[in-house]
């Protein structure tokens, strides 16, 4: 009749409990538990692309970067600030666009366009969606997702910039190397750069944002303001993959506006953990590949890529990174209730 | 369109036709978006799998009438339910467990839609060959067309209107006067005291999306018809859908109706005046310019202040 039931205790492992202090840099050992992960990441991207065999995984992984650029923008914005926005593709197509036209207009050079099309395209995404920035949940992702289709209709039916063929050639970057580590350095920068500012006063008001937007006004902080920093910050990132992406493969055309750029971050970030900034990286240096690897198999790549999204959002929402912090941090046993 | 001799002045004409066709142009989006607003009016459930619903039930029907060849009518009534169990299955496997969190929801009934109509065109797996090709159509109710000294339309159009009106009507009745539809409103309107009165929440969000899914289901046997079934108007439906709720408000029928009439107007205007290439720009820029200067839609009213603004 009874049924005997169990629950799993987790408990944290000893050396969490010593680290967690300044007490950490007695030993060796400590210090080893702190760094382990956080240079197992920075080693990780940085000598990856040495031991990928031939030039065609090495594109792979730097298109890997911008989906990870995109990814952390999204998880940024989404956990901690409460904005879901989930145009990526408008970002990337606008700060494509501009480093793509001021190459292929005026012949800057990519030292050039990079930081002019990263900076303004962030300001033209930031202006642009000024407007929607009232709207909450739901509404402002549906908006956001709308805006790259319509500039996509519009270019097409106005002859604009190209139209279907796109700008080409763009100058592309001296030689592979020098992308390929642009990319990666920006990466971890901006997975450290986020954490710390996250931490400092202008994320504790981004979390408030995301709680309780109401208190935040109540306390005399303008909270449209506080979206625009996090907008412009966060879109920044994803114009500088754009801008990237152009000079990286010699072309700006249509296919900036891929709904793929959308949607790859989201799913990259559900797959790795939503809020842990390093988790969606994670989740786009495996998705990116694996959806090359899976290209011979035409339609069926994209249902089983929705499988594993559904999957990962219904049985594990909380990402691979969550439960490999889990592992390292504590460990578990079955006990009897 | 047939020749235009013996008829009335040009210009005339041209109105009337685009008055014509831009009214069936609204209706057939007013039937892509009903199930949707339905649903999203109801359960709160943005299920984006809509369109795919719509393009599942033209190849279960097409299924049925020439590979089983059962009649026309019982096909589409069979088609019409399996369509229907197939939304509660969305809701009760997988919708179920993340109401609540919009950006999930979005997520998963999008990755549904994904998987349903690339899956549809999927080859070469157990002699399967895919629903590519211009050879799925779906038979018109009564072939035919009706000559009116103006303008000359055929008869599923016809039809087109009069099954809009229809469900419009119907589902009217059903929410203001039935039991069941009475419940429904309830929980849209306050999840919460319908509980305490009794309303199983989560049956009458599996109600909702049978429902739902049923009229995706009867758009598609309307309008399908007209040309042929592909999975990529699934895509389409979905936009257009979502184009209609957000303009008309959700959770209100008339500012459906009307924001789909004005659509139909609109996008049938602008494709005589610049071209269909500009129809996209249209209906996007509304959408986003409608979001902007007034988030609840142009008739909405329901829970305007906590959930946009």
């Amino acid at each position: 009749m009874a049924k005997e039931e169990r629950r799993k205790e987790r408990l944290d492992r000893g050396i969490k409990a010593r680290t967690d202090g300044l007490y950490a840099i007695q030993s060796w050992r400590e210090v080893g538990y702190l760094v382990a992960p956080r240079a197992g990441l920075i080693l990780g991207l940085l000598i990856l692309p040495l031991i990928l065999p031939g030039l065609y995984w090495q594109r792979v992984l730097a298109l890997a970067g911008v989906y990870a650029l995109l990814a952390l923008s999204f998880d940024f914005l989404a956990e901690r600030v409460g904005l879901v926005c989930i145009g990526g593709a408008f970002v990337i197509g606008v700060g494509g666009y501009i480093a793509g036209g001021l190459n292929y207009y005026f012949a800057l050079s990519p030292a050039l366009t990079i930081p002019i099309a990263t900076f303004g395209g962030a300001l033209i995404c930031t202006l642009l969606w000024l407007p929607c920035l009232p709207l909450r949940g739901i509404y402002f992702a549906v908006v956001t997702f709308m805006f790259p289709f319509l500039t996509q209709s519009i270019i097409l039916a106005g002859g604009l910039l190209g139209s279907t063929e796109g700008l080409s050639p763009v100058a592309g970057f001296p030689n592979i190397w020098v992308g390929i580590y642009l990319i990666m350095v920006i990466v971890l920068l901006s997975i450290f750069g986020l954490r710390r500012l996250c931490g400092e006063d202008i994320g504790i008001v981004f979390a408030g944002v995301k709680d309780n937007d109401q208190a935040v006004l109540a306390s005399g902080i303008n909270i449209t303001r506080v979206k625009v920093y996090a907008l412009f910050i966060a879109t920044a990132m994803g114009c500088f993959g754009g801008a990237f992406i152009a000079h990286f493969s010699g072309f700006a055309g249509l296919s900036l506006f891929a709904v793929d750029f959308s949607i790859m971050p989201i799913a990259a970030c559900i797959m790795g953990g939503p809020g842990t900034m390093a988790g969606p990286v994670l989740g786009a240096f495996i998705l990116a590949p694996l959806s090359e690897l899976l290209r011979g198999l035409g339609q069926l790549r994209v249902v089983l890529y929705c499988a594993v999204l559904v999957g990962f959002i219904l049985f594990k929402p909380e990402g691979l990174l969550n439960w490999a912090a889990r592992k390292y941090h504590q460990f578990e046993h079955w006990v009897k209730v | 369109m047939a020749s235009k001799l013996d008829r009335g002045p040009i210009e005339e004409v041209a109105a009337v036709d685009i008055l014509i066709y831009g009214i069936v142009n609204g209706m057939t989006f007013a039937l892509f978006a009903v199930g949707f607003s339905f649903v999203y009016g109801i359960s709160r459930l943005p299920n984006f799998a809509h369109g795919a619903l719509y393009v599942v039930t033209g190849f279960i029907a097409w299924t049925f009438i020439n590979s089983a060849g059962l009649p026309f009518w019982l096909s589409i009534i069979l088609s019409l339910i399996i369509v229907s169990l197939a939304g509660v299955a969305i809701y009760q496997f997988v919708m179920i467990r993340v109401r609540g969190m919009p950006i999930s929801e979005i997520i998963v009934s999008f990755g549904i839609a994904l998987a349903i109509l690339e899956g549809l065109r999927l080859q070469g797996i157990g002699g399967f060959k895919g629903f590519i090709g211009p050879g799925y159509v779906l038979p018109r109710f009564i072939d035919g067309v009706v000559d009116t000294p103006w303008v000359t339309i055929d008869l599923q159009r016809l039809f087109i209107i009069a099954v809009g009106l229809f469900i419009m009507g119907f589902m009217w009745l059903f929410t203001h006067y039935h039991k069941m539809g009475l419940a429904l409103r309830a929980m849209a309107q306050n999840e919460r005291a319908a509980l305490m009165l009794g309303i199983n929440s989560d049956r009458m969000a599996n109600i909702s999306l049978a429902i739902g899914s049923a009229l995706a289901g009867l758009a598609a046997i309307a309008i399908m018809p007209l040309g042929n079934i592909n999975c990529e108007s699934g895509y389409d439906v979905l936009t257009k859908a979502i184009a209609v709720c957000v303009i008309g408000g959700l959770g209100s029928w008339g500012g459906t109706i009307l924001a789909a009439l004005t659509l139909g107007l609109a996008t049938t205007i602008m494709s005589v005046l610049g071209g269909t290439m500009w129809n996209n720009v249209l209906v996007f820029g509304l959408i986003i310019f409608i979001l902007i200067v007034r988030p609840s839609g142009l008739f909405g009213q329901q829970k305007e202040l906590e959930e946009r603004v």
